[in-house]
């Protein structure tokens, strides 16, 4: 029997829920990469970021999302970075901005394998 | 020899008489409760080196022991009144004090958390004060839950400041600091417990608070979040649910947490309401007592004779307390010198 159409639809609340926080890649990067935990969002990385004065790419928020274990679309999101690394010679706290996203990348290349 | 009253027995009280009893005059401290120390003796350490509150207490008190230092306890006063450039002082003992000049150090009381009904103090269990944790440390209660050690803490900043619904517009100044040493605190006690620290911006205003802020996030993983809970709601296993914006991505957030802890701000208080009366200082719409110029005459109350020491002009940690009350003996020394001039 068809699903009828009532016209509406659950919304998926835009609320991020911290019962439900995916915390695995963020440890793994914490682990390897541990100056990624002293962010202060000042958003200096974007402002100079290559790729973020061209396209819809926001490195900070990036960032942040991370740390809240929201990871949909981060795989193609981080596509965007050039790793140019101007964000790093910005970053008043010298995090290892680049190295987070060759983590990230890493760490999807490798579930990819898994699946395979 | 010049007789000086100071209103007041805490930190800036104690370190005002003892500075002016070093330099030769006599010094009556009037003092409220039934000790000295004021808010301190509810404290367990200071930031940011985490020295313990009660040593600090100790070096205090161990400077009353002077010839010319008195002390009257439980003691309020009631009325200062001018006659021929003195001061006579009614108290609400028996003593009637004539003094040369009065020094204002009635500091401040602490925001009552229960005016903020949507974080539920003293309505859930589980919702406590900065202060209800420093008292918690000084008698060795730690955060627990039914399982052992909480799995969550969170701590909300500016409670009862810059909040105009709160009646209070002004920033606290030590609640950011008090915040991350506390933090720091619990997480050395409890590794495994998640910190998170919901802010509106972190004011690392002092010398060493930038570096304590950074250890927090490096060593201690403390999470720091900005947004201001809009409420928070007990749930039938007594963990507290609340609500936030993250305001850095631009979404709701909502977290469960085991133990709120709320960081309160300081104001000026009745005490320091009375004392102001009584000495008839003007005030500012903070509450704080107006000192006669911002930036060089902070120990000048409006009245010529009568100097403000400590949190009564404003927040102030202990640091900047202890320097504003020597800065306000100077004052003193000032003022009397200057009188012996205009007589010759």
């Amino acid at each position: 029997m068809a699903v009828k159409n009532f016209g509406f639809a659950a919304i998926k609340p835009r609320t991020i829920d911290f019962e439900q926080f995916d915390g695995r890649l963020l440890s793994e990067i914490l682990e390897l990469e541990p100056s990624f935990k002293v962010c202060l969002s000042c958003g200096g990385c974007t402002a100079t970021c290559s790729a973020g004065n061209l396209v819809s790419f926001n490195i900070r928020q990036l960032n942040l999302l991370l740390r809240r274990g929201e990871t949909v679309g981060l795989e193609n999101e981080i596509k965007k970075c050039m790793l140019c690394g101007k964000c790093m010679l910005v970053c008043p706290r010298g995090i290892n901005i680049r190295n987070v996203i060759m983590l990230i990348k890493k760490s999807v290349a490798k579930s990819h394998s898994l699946k395979r | 020899m010049k007789h000086v009253v100071v209103i007041g027995g805490g930190v800036a009280g104690i370190e005002t008489a003892a500075q002016l009893s070093k330099s030769g005059h006599w010094v009556t401290v009037v003092e409220k409760s039934n000790q000295l120390g004021g808010k301190l003796n509810d404290w367990h350490c200071l930031f940011p080196d985490f020295s313990l509150a009660k040593e600090q207490l100790d070096w205090l008190q161990s400077q009353k022991h002077q010839a010319d230092l008195q002390v009257l306890l439980e003691t309020k006063v009631t009325s200062v009144n001018r006659t021929n450039g003195r001061f006579a002082i009614e108290t609400s003992g028996k003593d009637k004090l004539e003094a040369d000049a009065v020094v204002v150090a009635s500091g401040y009381e602490l925001f009552d958390a229960r005016r903020k009904e949507e974080y539920g103090y003293k309505i859930y269990e589980r919702v406590i004060t900065s202060a209800d944790l420093e008292k918690r440390m000084n008698n060795g209660e730690l955060l627990r839950t039914p399982e052992g050690a909480p799995n969550r803490v969170a701590f909300v900043h500016c409670v009862g400041s810059r909040d105009e619904k709160s009646g209070n517009h002004y920033c606290s100044k030590v609640c950011c600091i008090t915040g991350v040493k506390q933090a720091i605190e619990l997480k050395k006690l409890s590794p495994g417990t998640e910190i998170f620290c919901f802010y509106m911006d972190l004011r690392m205003y002092g010398k060493h608070f930038e570096e304590l802020y950074r250890t927090a996030q490096e060593k201690y993983d403390i999470q720091f979040i900005r947004g201001r809970l809009s409420e928070a709601a007990e749930k039938i296993d007594k963990s507290v649910q609340i609500k936030a914006e993250d305001t850095l991505s631009g979404r709701p957030l909502k977290m469960n947490v085991d133990w709120l802890v709320l960081l309160v701000g300081m104001e000026a208080g009745t005490g320091t309401a009375q004392a102001a009366s009584v000495c008839g200082s003007r005030c500012e719409s903070s509450g704080f007592i107006a000192t006669a110029d911002e930036h060089r005459s902070t120990n000048l109350s409006s009245q010529e004779g009568i100097f403000v020491a400590g949190s009564c002009t404003g927040p102030m940690s202990v640091t900047d307390t202890i320097l504003h009350a020597r800065s306000a003996a100077c004052e003193v020394n000032d003022y009397f010198q200057k009188l012996e001039k205009s007589w010759l």
